[in-house]
């Protein structure tokens, strides 16, 4: 198990856009984390932090309390890891089974090992018919629940998804969200990037909301899409999920997710 | 106007039809929606319509093309490319990876259509302006995040003005402002009279953006009319197609037994606007 600390973190990128400034953030083991904000507004870059893809230009990032600074982005892939948001600049192998294997087998697992771990995590993304396909034939959505595939088969103790659902369909996102329950059930955090207000208010129970490179807000879905946040979500150009704006404007409490919002609507009529 | 009439299109190298008798009608000045399941056809519709498959990839295409009256089958690509703009469903495939700032990656549709220095100039600075991305513009575009170039890429058609245009999930990666004036964009374009194709699976975007929207399973096109009586249907589910969110609610609270007019005034969509 991996605790997950940022302190006083900055980023600066070589051509001199700031994409981080002053981040502090704990993220206890088996929590599961939503990090939203508009576009460019830091998200991404926070998360190449966590498994030392990037280096702060300020601050420290801790596993555990211990700075990783010294450490090899091969040893902490093992504790971290990440499925990016474009498929295509991860994916290089000529089978899709040989794709998912690549990564326990840089792990060290015998070949045996991964083969099998391949194979599991290609039938938990849904992939299993397609696991001697070659990946590029795979459309844009299944390059995507590849590229997850690729990252469960690491049995990682930390697992960053970088906007999980673009590009799938309603079953699809159904499909990501059981895969994100297990992983939680198992203990394991989870870490998503996403604009998809829905997905993230049903399926995370913190969420963080960044603007301009730094946190602006960080909660429960409940505290984060409550109305006097509202202003601060609008600075970010983001809006709460229908629901929760259903919920306020009757007057019926804090309602993130439609499930809660018709509970409450049923409360109300009773 | 673009046609498609009983088009079927398969793959180099595949036996399997991707695309099975297909007709679509997009008009002038019409917005259309294509919603469907993951791998039912969607992007393959675009990249036909738009003449890359298969002009640019090969494979074996049946049917009619027509763009503006013109027969389009067998043309060569540069044809098509004059007459409808395509944007692909992942920006990074689409950004040209030739230029040093994005305001130069917007420039370069317009210059490549041989206009003047002030026009492409002036048409790549509106295009900016349109998103609010003009802060972008030194920018080198392989720095951009994932959201902000899926934003450079939909400015880049937009500095083009093409004839019409075709999108595959144009605001998949977009923030919800960004997703906002890239309908407002769209809504623009299809005013001067393009016929605008649009792939999407988020049905609150099209909800408020389509005339018509299309219906697509197994390739074929089951499905194809009015926005709103087609995002009410409720075989959508089945074709592995969400309905927006104020359907959703309206459904759940049925279920539930409650008074639907219980939403009502809650700014839910179509009701409220009526």
């Amino acid at each position: 198990m991996t605790t997950l600390g940022l302190e006083g973190v900055g980023y600066v990128y070589p051509d001199g856009t700031r994409a981080l400034s002053d981040v502090d953030l704990t993220i206890a083991a088996g929590e599961l984390v939503a990090i939203i904000g508009q576009n460019g507004s830091g998200k991404s870059t926070l998360v190449r932090h966590l498994d030392g893809l990037l280096r702060p230009t300020e601050g420290r990032v801790l596993h555990d309390g211990a700075d990783i600074a010294g450490e090899r982005v091969a040893a902490l892939a093992a504790r971290v890891g990440i499925v990016f948001q474009n498929p295509d600049r991860q994916i290089f192998a000529g089978k899709v089974r040989s794709e998912v294997a690549f990564g326990p087998r840089i792990l060290g697992r015998p070949a045996a090992d991964a083969a099998a771990a391949a194979t599991r995590a290609l039938e938990v993304v849904g992939l299993g018919k397609l696991a001697d396909a070659n990946p590029y034939d795979l459309g844009y959505s299944q390059r995507k629940l590849l590229t997850l595939a690729s990252i469960l088969a690491m049995d990682t103790p930390v697992v960053v998804l970088d906007e999980p659902t673009t590009g799938q369909d309603a079953r699809g996102v159904a499909r990501i969200r059981r895969v994100i329950a297990d992983l939680s059930s198992a203990g394991r955090t989870v870490l998503t990037i996403s604009h998809d207000m829905r997905f993230v208010a049903e399926t995370f129970t913190r969420i963080v909301v960044m603007g301009s490179g730094r946190i602006l807000l960080d909660g429960s879905p409940a505290t984060v899409f409550a109305e006097p946040e509202w202003p601060t979500l609008a600075s970010t150009y983001l809006e709460p999920p229908l629901a929760a704006r259903v919920g306020a404007r009757l007057g019926i409490g804090v309602t993130p997710t439609e499930a809660g919002l018709v509970d409450a609507l049923a409360r109300l009529e009773s | 106007m673009l046609k498609l009439e009983t088009v079927s299109y398969r793959y180099a190298g595949y036996a399997t039809k991707v695309l099975r008798d297909v007709d679509l009608t997009l008009g002038d000045g019409e917005i259309v929606g294509v919603v469907g399941a993951n791998e039912a056809g969607k992007s393959t519709l675009c990249l036909v319509g738009a003449g890359l498959a298969p002009g640019s990839i090969g494979g074996g295409l049946e049917g009619r093309v027509t763009i503006d009256g013109v027969a389009m089958t067998g043309r060569p690509q540069h044809e098509f490319a004059t007459r409808v703009g395509i944007g692909f469903q992942n920006p990074a495939t689409q950004l040209s990876g030739v230029t040093g700032s994005v305001f130069e990656e917007v420039a370069l549709g317009p210059m490549n259509l041989g206009l003047p220095g002030r026009e492409t100039v002036a048409r790549a600075k509106a295009a900016l302006a349109t998103l609010d991305i003009s802060d972008l513009a030194e920018r080198e575009p392989r720095r951009l995040s994932g959201g902000q170039a899926q934003l450079v890429v939909i400015a880049s058609l937009l500095a083009m003005r093409p004839a019409h245009l075709i999108l595959d999930e144009p605001t998949a990666q977009l923030d919800p402002e960004g997703t906002r004036l890239v309908g407002v964009a769209l809504r623009e374009l299809a005013a001067s009279g393009a016929a605008l194709l649009v792939v999407e699976h988020k049905t609150d975007l099209l909800d408020g953006l389509c005339d018509r929207i299309a219906v697509i399973d197994a390739g074929r096109i089951v499905l194809d009319g009015a926005a709103g009586e087609v995002l009410e249907d409720p075989r959508l589910e089945a074709w592995g197609v969400e309905a927006p969110a104020r359907i959703r609610l309206d459904r759940a609270v049925a279920e539930r037994g409650l008074d639907p007019a219980i939403l009502t005034g809650t700014g839910l969509g179509a009701r409220d606007d009526a």
